[in-house]
Formats: structure tokens, C-alpha cells, sequence
């Protein structure tokens, strides 16, 4: 995956890169605004990490030209500024994503894999199929293995954001952010208690397991014979 | 600048003497028309009199020709305090009357007219004196001069106009010294402004603008200025307190972290122990991070940054999905978790920060209440209750536990950053979840309280229903539909 990294701090951004590298993705860097924007707009990327505060140009102004003219790459906008207003304000301008700094690189990697792979609106499955799993967005019907597992519905919303992002790695971040709508950051791990819940009604009568916990990460579900 | 001319270029004072030299102006114009008008109507009423006079003797003269007039003007010439009369014969000599000779004002033609005289007799005699006259012609080629003495008027209205300059020159000293007074009162009390304000600039923040407890306008605006100072005071507290806390209680996390990384380094039994002191000094990092997130959030809910994204919405549903969100841990930990709501209430608020607030204190009745598995492995013997309900103006959250609760001295106390009262020191936290949520109730314009649920703590949150004030617009599009 080609990654354009708009980061004026150069040693995080030859982070990013060097981070990015060891994860198999190609990414490159620009130091300011107006070198980040042109290289946005002839580079084919597929991912932008946008950072908010950059020299020449801020970063809401550049995904708000490139929105302008029409450019649909996914971008993640890195910001010091993590209030509701703040992020608010990042999706608003086109980002697709907001990630407070400072953030754990599993986050930022889980993050923009789940973006460039995001299908646009118009193509979205009505199915997620995981190995013997299958989740029907229409009817809100589960069924593993031809048995119907019956869930909860925000325990059906967990598992259909876990499926449409099957083989990725998603963070409690993000779950948190998708399905609950929340933005800050519960004391206790509750999402691990609610995977477990989740684990125990699609994982436990059977042979192989499909959830998977990612150490230090977050999860990902998977039918193990990828 | 000294004391005088500040005081003479204080704005009071000018418009005192602009007030003052208009005051002047219309009395003075007022005195000198009314006097004007005075003397004319006195001149007139004299002249008239002397007119009936004239004709009297004219007919006199008609009865009994030159010798009874000039009788009759002697005679009534002679009474003491008399009008003054003149008869000349045609050769141009006194025939009769008190007067020496035609007064020259009269000659040239003028039938009537003010002149001087000089009695020949009385106690002004010798002295000139002003006199009203009409002088008329008598058939044989005599004239006769009837005139009255006006000295005596004169005087009175000379006094009279003197009296009204004297009046005037004392109210305007008067006005002037009233002015001065009264803008060195106000003065000195804008003064003791300016001294309060350069005094705090100069850093003592706890100095308030004196009141003299006459409730006027400067009073108020004394009292909005202290008001004012004990907000910012309060605001400044606040940093203080924020920048003492961070230096106490951040410091020792930082710390532990650097002698870890450092006794990693230290550490000669390679690659393995590297890693371990690496990704506990991670951990600690990201324990660090949360505890700077909560600390800056805090701090940006007690300026008031985050008013403007108030909205209305229904409180039942942010319980209902926080219950539902902490239900599995509370089931995990063996408490049962049963949530009472009353339906149809609305609330002016901002969503995230107040289920942030009431995941805090879910979060804390969780921690804090004895595990229900070993407690007979009986889930309802120690349950969690979530309540909503409207009390006036407000809507209730209360979150009620069965756990150790809190001392009644200790409870005010809890509420402060990092505060972790002694027996919780064991458990994780950063202290800073009930101070949190003490910050997202001022925000909002309400108030959180800890009381004995007997046993157990039960908090009490309370945030008015239209918002920290009831001038936040409420647009058909901010609605959340839930």
C-alpha cells in the first residue's frame, strides 16, 4: 500500500515511514503544506495521514482542495486537538478518520488499513461471509455453520464492524468509536468484556475460532485457514 | 498630572461647568428681560399719572385762566414730596413750581422723557435726581412741565439688579465648588478602582474594589468588576492547582518510568530484559498519556471551552446505552446492574462529556463494590442502581452502590483532582474520574453530590434541563433522535 505521510515534525515522521516499511507498506514524506498537497494530487496514493498543524498550509485546507477537486483518497488527519469540536470539525473538511496524538502506531496501522480497504458507499455488501460465519445486514440474521446464533444488537453491531473489516486489525479505539459512538476513553476495558460475550456466543460450540485477540492491538476476525 | 488638573479634566466636573454656564446664561437673560420690562411698565404708569395730572390743571386753566393755574401750581408745589412743576411764562420766565428750569432732556421737541433735577428743597436738596417729566404747552404762550421724582425706584431696581448679579456670581461659586466636589468624590472612587486593578495586575489577585454600600451604579459596577476578579481567581486556582498536581503526581509515574528504562539499560542479561523494560516503560507511557488526557480535559471544561456543542437530547438514552455498554463488566464482576428512568424527560447537554461523566461513575460503583461472586455468588445481593428523574429544574442521575461508600468528611474531598482516598490507593486509576465528572457538571451548569445509600455511596449528578444558561438557542436541527 502507498502511503503519503504530511507530517512537518521529521522525526516522527521518519517514524511513520521506517514503522510503516517493517508493516509492508510504501510510504513517503512531505515536510510542509504546499509540498504535501501537490504531492497528494499527482502521486496515486491510498492513504493520506494529514497532519493538522503544518507549516505553509494546515491540514484541514488541504484535504478540503482535495475534496474540492474531487479526489476521494482516504485521510487520516493526526491532531493534538482531541475535543468533540475538534474532531467534529476534521470530518467535517473530508477526513475520513481523526486520530489524537499522542497515538499508538498499532492504532494509526489498524486505522488506515481499515481505510484503504473501505469500499466505497455505493458497492457495500448486504452479506459478510467469514469462513462457516455468515452475517445478513438486511434481515440482522447470524448464522455459523447453518445454526442461527441469535445477538444482542449492539452485539450484532460489534460483529458486523468486525466482518466488514474481517482480516484487519480492529482497536478497541475504533470499536469504541464505531459502534458506541464514543470518543473518550473508558477506565475499565469494557470492550473486552463485550468481545468475550460476543466470542463465547460465535466461537465457543465450535472447532475452530474465528475472533481473534491481536496482543497489544486489538482484534480481528478470520477464518483461520487464510 | 497633579491631583487638580485631573480633577478639572474629569469628565463630572466638565459637565458640571457646562451645566453651570448654561444655568447662568438663562438666568441671566431671564433677570435682565424681567427687569427691562420692569422698568418700562413703571416709566409708562408714571407718565400716565402725570398725563390725568396735566389735564386737571388744563382745566383749571380753563376756568380760571394763567393766575389760578400758577396758584394752584405753587400750591401743590409747596407740599412736601410733591410732584415737580414748572410753569414758564412766554418770556421764558418761571411763572410757578418747584423746578429751576425746563430740564434740557424735555426741550428739543419731546413731549415726555427721563431727566435729572436737582431739588431746592427737602432733606435731598442739592443732590441731582432722576425724574420722569411731560412737558406740554398752554394756550397764551406758557409752558408747563409736570414731572415725578423716579430717584427712589431707581435705586430699588439698581439694588434689585445688583441683588440678582450677586445671586448669580454666588450660585455659579456655588455650582463650581458643587462640581469640583462632587467629581473628586466620583474621581477618588474611580481611583480606588484604578489602585485595586493596578494593584492586582501587580499579582495580588485576592484584592477586591472596596463598596460603599449605596447600591448606586458604581457600587454595581464595583460589585460586577468583583465578581469578575473572583472568577478569574478561581480560574487561576485552578491552573495553579492543575500545575501543582502535575508536578506532584506525574512526576512519580515519570520517574518510576525513567529508573525502569534505565535499569533495563543497566541490566547485562541481554535482549529479553530489554524488551520486558521496554514494554512496561510503554504501559507506563500510555498510563501517563490517559491521566494527561483527563488532566487537559478537565482543565478545558472549567474555562468553559466546550459550551457552543450543547444540544438537546434524551437523557434516559444516554443512560440506557451506558448500562448497556458496562452491563457485561458488571456482570463479569457479579453485580447485577438495574437501571430506573423516568421516560419523556429532555436535557440540554453535550452528549459525549455527560456519558463520560456517568461511565465514571458506573465505572467507580463497579470498582468499588465487593465482588458479588464471592458474596454467596449472589448477583442481587449487591447491586448497582442507575435513576433518572426530573427535580425541578434539573435532571437527576443518580448511581448508587452497596460497597464500601464513603466517610461523610471524606466526601468533599473526593471530588478533587487526583484525591484517592486512602483505601483505594490499591486499586488502578488516575483520580481523577469523580473530578472529571464534578468538571462536566459545571459545565453544564449543575453539580454532582456524594450521600450515603445505606449502605454504599450513591453520587448524585445534577444538570439543569435547558442547559448551563436558558439563552443557549436550541435549533429544530440539533434534535438527536434516539
Amino acid at each position: 500500500m502507498r502511503v503519503l505521510v504530511i507530517e512537518d515534525d521529521r522525526e516522527t515522521a521518519q517514524f511513520l515511514q521506517r514503522s510503516l516499511r517493517e508493516s509492508g507498506h510504501n510510504a513517503d514524506l512531505a515536510g510542509d503544506g504546499e509540498t504535501g498537497l501537490a504531492m497528494a494530487r499527482d502521486g496515486g496514493y491510498e492513504v493520506l495521514i494529514v497532519d493538522r498543524m503544518l507549516p505553509l498550509r494546515d491540514g484541514l485546507s488541504i484535504v478540503q482542495t482535495l475534496r474540492g477537486e474531487g479526489t476521494r483518497t482516504p485521510v487520516l488527519i493526526l491532531s493534538a486537538l482531541g475535543e468533540v469540536d475538534d474532531r467534529v470539525k476534521g470530518l467535517r473538511a473530508g477526513g475520513d478518520d481523526y486520530l489524537t496524538k499522542p497515538y499508538q502506531y498499532t492504532e494509526l496501522l489498524a486505522r488506515i488499513e481499515a481505510l484503504a480497504r473501505r469500499p466505497a458507499p455505493e458497492q457495500q455488501e448486504t452479506r459478510y461471509v467469514v469462513g462457516d460465519l455468515v452475517l445478513d445486514r438486511l434481515s440482522h440474521k447470524v448464522v455459523r455453520g447453518g445454526e442461527p446464533i441469535v445477538l444482542q444488537p449492539r452485539e450484532f453491531r460489534l460483529l458486523e464492524y468486525l466482518m466488514k473489516h474481517a482480516g484487519q486489525v480492529v482497536t478497541r479505539t475504533m470499536l469504541l468509536e464505531n459502534v458506541w459512538d464514543y470518543h473518550f476513553d473508558p477506565q475499565t476495558n469494557v470492550i473486552d468484556v463485550h468481545i468475550s460475550r460476543l466470542r463465547s456466543k460465535i466461537d465457543k460450540s465450535f472447532a475452530k475460532p474465528l475472533l481473534h485477540t491481536v496482543r497489544g492491538a486489538g482484534y480481528m476476525i478470520r477464518d483461520g485457514s487464510d | 498630572m497633579t491631583a487638580l488638573t485631573r480633577l478639572l479634566l474629569s469628565t463630572p466636573f466638565r459637565l458640571a461647568l457646562i451645566y453651570m454656564g448654561a444655568f447662568i446664561l438663562a438666568a441671566g437673560l431671564t433677570v435682565g428681560f424681567i427687569a427691562w420690562r420692569a422698568n418700562e411698565l413703571l416709566t409708562t404708569s408714571v407718565v400716565e399719572t402725570l398725563r390725568a395730572e396735566v389735564v386737571g390743571l388744563r382745566e383749571q386753566y380753563q376756568a380760571g385762566g394763567p393766575a389760578r393755574l400758577s396758584a394752584i401750581i405753587a400750591e401743590r408745589a409747596a407740599d412736601p414730596g410733591s410732584s415737580l412743576y414748572l410753569l414758564v411764562d412766554s418770556a421764558g420766565q418761571r411763572a410757578a413750581g418747584n423746578l429751576r428750569q425746563v430740564p434740557p432732556e424735555l426741550r428739543d421737541g419731546a413731549q415726555r422723557g427721563v431727566f435729572t433735577y436737582i431739588p431746592q428743597s427737602g432733606p435731598a436738596q442739592g443732590r441731582p435726581r432722576v425724574a420722569v417729566g411731560v412737558l406740554f404747552d398752554v394756550p397764551g404762550g406758557l409752558t408747563l412741565v409736570v414731572g415725578r421724582d423716579i430717584e427712589d425706584l431707581r435705586r430699588f431696581a439698581w439694588s434689585m439688579g445688583r441683588l440678582g448679579l450677586w445671586s448669580i456670581i454666588i450660585l455659579s461659586a456655588l455650582g463650581v465648588g458643587g462640581g469640583l466636589l462632587i467629581s473628586r468624590s466620583v474621581l477618588r472612587r474611580i481611583e480606588t478602582v484604578n489602585d485595586t486593578t493596578r494593584t492586582i495586575m501587580a499579582g495580588d489577585l485576592s484584592r477586591r474594589i472596596p463598596l460603599n454600600g449605596s447600591g448606586d451604579e458604581l457600587d454595581r459596577l464595583a460589585e460586577s468588576l468583583n465578581a469578575m476578579l473572583s472568577r478569574i481567581e478561581e480560574l487561576m486556582g485552578a491552573l495553579r492547582e492543575v500545575s501543582d498536581n502535575i508536578a506532584h503526581d506525574l512526576k512519580t509515574p515519570l520517574n518510576r518510568l525513567r529508573n525502569r528504562a534505565e535499569a533495563a539499560l543497566r541490566s547485562s542479561e541481554g535482549a529479553g530484559i530489554y524488551r520486558d523494560g521496554l514494554v512496561k516503560t510503554i504501559e507506563e507511557a500510555d498510563e501517563l498519556i490517559k491521566t494527561f488526557n483527563s488532566l487537559l480535559l478537565i482543565a478545558r471544561l472549567e474555562g468553559g471551552a466546550i459550551a457552543e456543542s450543547m444540544e438537546r437530547l434524551n437523557p434516559a438514552s444516554i443512560i440506557a446505552d451506558i448500562a448497556e455498554l458496562y452491563e457485561p463488566v458488571a456482570d463479569e464482576a457479579g453485580l447485577s446492574l438495574s437501571v430506573a428512568a423516568e421516560p419523556g424527560l429532555t436535557l440540554t447537554a453535550n452528549r459525549e462529556l455527560v456519558s463520560q461523566a456517568v461511565a465514571n461513575l458506573v465505572d467507580n460503583a463497579i470498582k468499588y463494590s465487593p465482588d458479588g461472586r464471592r458474596v454467596n455468588g449472589a448477583a442481587a445481593a449487591s447491586p448497582i442502581s442507575i435513576a433518572l428523574k426530573r427535580v425541578d429544574q434539573d435532571i437527576e442521575i443518580t448511581v448508587g452502590d452497596r460497597g464500601p461508600g464513603v466517610a461523610p468528611e471524606d466526601r468533599q474531598r473526593a471530588l478533587q483532582r487526583f484525591v484517592r482516598l486512602e483505601k483505594s490507593r490499591s486499586r488502578p486509576g488516575s483520580g481523577l474520574g469523580l473530578s472529571l465528572v464534578a468538571a462536566v457538571a459545571r459545565l453544564h451548569g449543575g453539580s454532582i453530590r456524594l450521600e450515603d445509600n445505606a449502605p454504599g455511596l450513591r453520587a448524585v449528578l445534577n444538570l439543569p434541563v435547558n442547559g448551563p444558561n436558558h439563552a443557549v438557542p436550541v435549533h429544530a436541527g440539533q434534535l438527536r433522535e434516539h
